[in-house]
Formats: C-alpha cells, structure tokens, sequence
C-alpha cells in the first residue's frame, strides 16, 4: 500500500537530516520526498509518499510527530487531495520520429521543452494516473534521462472532510 | 543578566546555571578551552572524569538517580564521538541529558578540519533532539531549549554542538522568553473514556496483573502506583526499569518479568485475563513471543508516548498520557477490592516457583546479592554493568523505592555501571552506592577508578568475577554446544592491585563465609573501594526463557507448564 504523508516542520538547515533518518533508523521505505517553502518561510513543507502495510504507517506518522522540528503530519488520502508530481523526459527521438512524439505529447497535456538532434525533452504535471499513462504511452522511445519531482500534494478543500489521524 | 556583552562561553555557563545545573562531568580539548576557562572560576561542580565515556555514563547516571538533567562536556572530533555509545544508553533508556560538544569554527565546518567530526550527523538517531549552533544570538535559546526537551515529554539525551568561535565572539545578552516549540508536546492527560473502559475493565478482571516499568520511574508515579495497588490488591511484576517502583519485597510484588524473569512473574502473566501495561514497551527481552504473551488477556497499556502504543503489541485499552496524571484519575474513581482466589493462587505460583541456586561449596553469586540485599534493606543505590551479574541483580536485590537500581536496560551496554555509580553518588552523596559489575564490563572504563580517587567518591565497586565474559558464555553454553569462543578472558589483572595502583582500598572474597564481612566491611570505609568476588566461574543464570520464546517456556523444563 502507498501513502502520502504532508509535514510542516520548522524551517532549518537540519530537519531534512532528522525526517530522513527516521526513515533510515525504523527502516521505513520512502517512495518519493519533496521538500519546499511554504507561505511562512519559517515552515517547510515535506510531502513523503511511503509504502507499507497500516501498521507500518501508523507508526511512521506516530514517529514524525514525535519529531522536535514537525508541527504537523497530515495524512493525505488519495481520495480527497489533490497530488501532483513534476516529470521532465529526455528520450531519442530523431528527425524521423519528431512529429510522433509530439502528437504524443500534445495528446496527453506534456509540453516539448527541448528539442536536439537525437532527443526531444518533455515536461509533464500531473497526478499519479496521468504521469503513469504519459509514460506507458511513450513506453516505445528509449529514455536518455528522466528526472521525478516526487509527489507534492494539498487536501482537497471541497471534500471537507479531513482525515486527520488521531491520537 | 547585564547588558555589557558576554562570551559565548560565559553564556553557556550562565545558560546551565540558570537551568538549575550544578554538577557537570568533562573531559577539556582543543574546542572546548574557553568554556573550561569560564568553568574555572563558575560556581558550578566540574568533575574530570577519565574518557568521555566515563562523562556521559555518568552525568545518565546522576540523571537517573536525582530525577534532573545530567549535563557532560566533551571536545569536538573524537571527544565527542566518545560520548556516542553513552547517548545511545540513555536515549533507549529516556533519560534525560544535555551532551555539548565544540566544533572547529564555524568557517572551518566541512573542511575534515583537525578534530573535526559531523557530530550532530552522527547522533540524531541516539538523541531525542540536536543542534548545531551557528550563530551566537541563538545560543541562548538553544541551551535553554536543550533543557527544556530532555526532561519533558518522554526524556531523553539533547545534544548541543557549538563551533569555537561561538565560543569566543561576543554577543549582549537577552532575556529570552518561554520555551516555544509549535507541535512539541501535544501530550494526553488521559482520555476520560479510556479511563472509564480501564476502570470497567479492572473490574470485570479476575486474574490481573500490572506489568509497570520505567515509565512509572520518569513520570514520579510511583506513589500513585503503590495506592493504586493498595486499593486493588493486584499483583505486579516490573521490567529491568522498572525495579522499585513497588518495593519488592511485598507479597504483591512478582520481580521481573521477561527472559530472565522470575518464574512466578511470568507465570501470573501466561495466567492472567488483564494486563495492566505501565510505561513498557513490550521489549523482545520481556516479550519473547508476542503470540505467547498473555493469551487470555485483555491489554492495556498506558504511556506517555503515543508511538509506543501498538509498536510491537496490539493493546486492547491504550490510553496516552502522563502516567502520574492517568493514575491519579484511576485512584480516585477506583473501588477498594478484594481478590483472594487470584491472590492464593498467584501466592501458591510463588511457592511452588521460587527463585534457587545451588549453595555449595563454591562462591554463588547469587548468594552474594542476597546477602547484599539483605544487609541493605535494598534501600541503597545500586548500579550494574551488563551481562550475567546484571541479572543475578536484578533476580536477587529486592529494590524497595525507584531510582535505587539503575542500569542500562535498552542499550545493554557494557562498561555502564561503575560511571554510572559515580554519577549516582555525586547525585545523591546522602546514599551508598555500590556498583555490581563484571570482570568483563569493569574493564571497559575501569580508567575511571582515577576519578572515584580523586573526588573520594565513596562508590563500592563489587566485581563479580567469573574470568568469563560470562553471559556470552552461557548462550554458547546454551545454543552453540559449549564452544567458548573468544568469551574465556584468560588474562585479568589483579583487580585488587589494580586498585591498589590508584590508592583505593580493596577486598578480595573467595569464600561463602567471608562474604557478609566483606561487604559490612565495604560499606562501612569512608570512600571508594573495590571487592573483588571470585565467584563459581560457569553459574548460569537461571530461570531462562531462550529468544523468541513464550513466557512459559524455561530452558530445561520443555513446556510443561500448563
Ligand atoms: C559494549 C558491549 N559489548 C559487548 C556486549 C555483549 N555482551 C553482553 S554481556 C557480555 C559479557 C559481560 O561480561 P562480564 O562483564 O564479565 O559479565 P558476566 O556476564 O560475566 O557477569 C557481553 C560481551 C555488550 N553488552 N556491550
Ligand atoms: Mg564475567
């Protein structure tokens, strides 16, 4: 099971060292981080999308919040939260194959940010789903580079309900 | 404070005093020369200790023996990678310390500098919290900070990194206000509808049992505990940490429980319907086989960390809080009860399953510890190192009141006891402290007999010695068919004329007869002194449930209890 966990944590040069090592010391897998400013640029927001079983995450968030530097851990259902992640692509694709991919692109929202000789870069935002299909559909060019912001996500505001974990 | 500008150290040193500190333990170098300069003249007790590890095992020591924060001082690169293992001791413990290290310049950070080590790196897993502190104006706060987290909360180790020339530069001191750390310590006081479902359920209990440990210590609970169990007549059994916070020489109190637990303790808990979990956290070496424990109980399980609660065990009633606060709530609502079956059965456990060794000729350690306990009531302050010795204490000495057994539980760290004695005792100068220790474990900081000498701190220092490194030994005895590999210290000093070497008295027993003298004898001599006990070399310690076991099933009894 995936879950994605948003933290406000206090704003300084150490906190990423103390959330990451927690993942290290309890032996936690982390699937993706995105660590940036909020609107206050004393407090950092971390979005972690971990992978385990429930009792695995009630424990990590357990852990987070016991962490000095966390102000708080919101659980972040898939359900009612809006996620996006950031993908920039660089895949060869030569004179010959060009109008291909960018028929591809356009199809699926994915700007053409790069275009040389034998590559084209794309860059592409989107939720999980759309990221996943972006790629299958360009499953048949051979990828030079791939870089992944890794999830960023805010609650849904509309779907109210809140699930904050208790305790 | 004035307004005239101050040193970075001579903040520190004011930070500490107004934090209520009076003793430190230390060891000066290179990073840390203008704070030993303020400390040469501070109204504050600096003690020298031997090796950084002697300091930070026994500022834990004090801590655990006083209830306040331990403070230790160490310099940057290895004096502070000195103190890693002492942190790691008291974090798995939650005791309350405050380690500063120096650090080369803050310009100099990154460069591997001479005496340079990423200490705040390297300890945020054995810290409850860090700080690395880079600029003057936060010095302050970041001490008063430190304080503040250690002993809140469930405690634990802080340490404070501080580059010399935060040393040295000068800055007006401030007057800084309360501690604010937003998100830190949204702590329970106990939700009132646990604590009904904990009174309903104590009620419908027929066969309950408290399983108390060092939370109970921390949180000071243990008078609440003691009324508590007055109200309720129920039986209660402590982990390692938890030992006195009942005394244990009343009818209710079972000893330990877990791997090298009483027989009866853990008995009453395979027997029980209600565990009452207090400040534990069902550790492997209570809890074998999680399956096995208790299975016809319901369990609850209060502390004051939430994490803790499902960690390892799956709790019927959790209730997170501060466990003076929940069991004072308790208190108050509880009935008087009356519970004789269980108790007449639980009695009868004790009976049948009483705690034995073998009194022949040779010198049982556990004779030792009896007697020990015996001659003090169990009232004194007793530490251990690890390993054999470490249970033979815990199974033998009927502690009486908490922080009087004081030993590294979670850490099992060896080279712990006789620092930590020495804390103790300048804790508490009012008490004897005695520290029980192995020929193995005394070795590790046996360096700090110098410190014990120089302030004429009167720790009695009993070596249990058996010329093995005799714990490990028995596993290999046990589980791998006697091959003694490497746990056979064929070459020991002559501990007595190790201690006569640093001017401290010493005692050598080598006979049953001679051991209620001797330790009359030690007790009685102003300061230090060192009894060296030859005792039987192969004892085991018995009763014993192997890793991963159910809480009935003891070594060389097969399951046959059920
Ligand atoms: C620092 C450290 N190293 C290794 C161990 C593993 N260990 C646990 S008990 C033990 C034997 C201790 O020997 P001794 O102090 O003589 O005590 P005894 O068991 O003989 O009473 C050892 C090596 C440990 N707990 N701590
Ligand atoms: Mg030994």
């Amino acid at each position: 099971m995936r879950k994605i966990i948003s933290i406000l944590v206090r704003n300084h040069p150490g906190v990423l060292s103390h959330v990451a090592g927690l993942f290290t010391r309890r032996a936690y897998n982390i699937e993706s981080i995105a660590a940036g400013e909020t609107e206050n640029p004393d407090v950092t927001r971390i979005t972690i999308t971990v992978s385990g079983d429930e009792v695995i995450f009630e424990q990590v968030t357990k852990q987070l919040r016991k962490l000095i530097d966390v102000i708080r851990v919101r659980d972040l259902k898939y359900a009612e939260s809006i996620t996006r992640e950031l993908v920039l692509l660089t895949i060869y694709a030569g004179m010959e194959k060009r109008q291909e991919v960018i028929m591809i692109a356009n199809a699926f929202g994915a700007s053409v940010v790069d275009i040389a000789e034998r590559t084209i870069t794309l860059e592409f935002v989107g939720n999980q789903r759309k990221i996943d299909t972006i790629l299958h559909a360009l499953e048949a060019f051979k990828i030079k580079e791939l870089a992944r912001t890794g999830i960023v996500a805010l609650p849904l505001e509309s779907q109210i309900e809140q699930h904050e974990t208790m305790l | 404070m004035t307004s005239t500008k101050k040193t970075g150290a001579q903040i520190i040193i004011q930070s500490l005093i107004d934090a209520g500190v009076e003793h430190i333990f230390g060891f000066p170098g290179g990073a840390v020369i203008p704070i030993y300069d303020v400390l040469y003249d501070a109204p504050l007790k600096h003690i020298l200790t031997r090796h950084e590890q002697g300091a930070v095992h026994a500022a834990d020591g004090y801590a655990r023996a006083t209830g306040r924060v331990g403070v230790c001082l160490a310099t940057s690169g290895p004096g502070a990678t000195n103190l890693v293992t002492g942190l790691s001791t008291a974090h798995m413990d939650s005791v309350p310390l405050v380690a500063i290290t120096g650090q080369v310049p803050v310009a100099m950070i990154g460069n591997d500098s001479f005496q340079e080590a990423d200490i705040y790196g390297i300890t945020i897993p054995v810290t409850k919290y860090n700080y690395l502190v880079k600029h003057i104006e936060d010095l302050q706060r970041v001490i008063k900070e430190a304080f503040y987290i250690a002993q809140t909360g469930r405690p634990g180790p802080v340490l404070v990194d501080i580059p010399k020339d935060i040393q040295t530069a000068k800055v007006r001191p401030k007057k800084i206000g309360p501690v604010h750390l937003p998100g830190y310590l949204s702590l329970g006081k106990g939700h009132p509808k646990q604590i009904k479902a904990i009174l309903q359920a104590i009620k419908n209990a027929h066969r309950p049992v408290i399983y108390a440990g060092g939370g109970i210590v921390t949180s000071g609970a243990s008078e609440e505990l003691r009324k508590f169990i007055q109200k309720t007549q129920i039986p209660v059994t402590t982990t390692l940490m938890g030992k006195g916070v009942y005394p244990e020489n009343k009818p209710l109190a079972l000893g330990m429980l877990g791997m090298h637990g009483t027989k009866y303790a853990n008995y009453a808990i395979y027997e029980s319907d209600l565990i009452i979990a207090m400040g534990v956290r069902f550790d492997d070496r209570v809890v074998g086989n999680l399956a096995q424990f208790a299975p016809m109980a319901k369990i609850i399980h209060m502390d004051i960390d939430p994490a803790e609660i499902g960690k390892r065990m799956a709790v019927d009633i959790p209730i997170v809080g501060d466990l003076k606060t929940i069991l004072c709530l308790i208190n108050q609502k509880i009935q008087i009860q009356v519970r004789k079956s269980w108790i007449k059965q639980v009695e009868k456990l004790k009976q049948e399953n009483p705690l034995i060794f073998e009194e022949t000729g040779s010198l049982k350690p556990q004779f030792i510890i009896k007697t020990l306990s015996e001659i003090t009531k169990g009232e004194i302050i007793i530490t251990t190192d690890v390993g054999q010795h470490q249970m033979w204490t815990a199974l033998y000495y009927h502690t009486t009141e908490p922080r009087r057994f004081i030993s590294s539980g979670g850490a099992g760290t060896m080279g712990y006891g006789f620092p930590a004695a020495i804390g103790a005792t300048v804790g508490r100068p009012d008490m004897p402290v005695v520290a029980i220790t192995g020929d193995g474990s005394f070795q590790m900081c046996i360096q700090e007999l110098a410190t014990a000498r120089t302030y004429n701190l009167p720790v009695k220092i009993f070596i249990l010695n058996n010329g093995y490194l005799g714990m490990v030994r028995q596993w290999q005895e046990l589980f791998y068919d006697r091959r003694y590999s490497f746990t056979n210290l064929e070459f020991n000093p002559d501990f007595c004329k190790v201690a006569e070497g640093y001017e401290i008295p010493s005692i050598r027993v080598t006979e049953a007869k001679e051991v209620r003298d001797a330790i009359d004898k030690a007790l009685n001599i102003d300061g230090p002194v060192l009894v060296d006990f030859y005792i039987d070399k192969e004892e085991n310690v018995i009763p014993m449930i192997p890793p991963g076991g159910g809480q009935t099933g003891f070594i060389g009894e097969g399951e046959t209890y059920a």
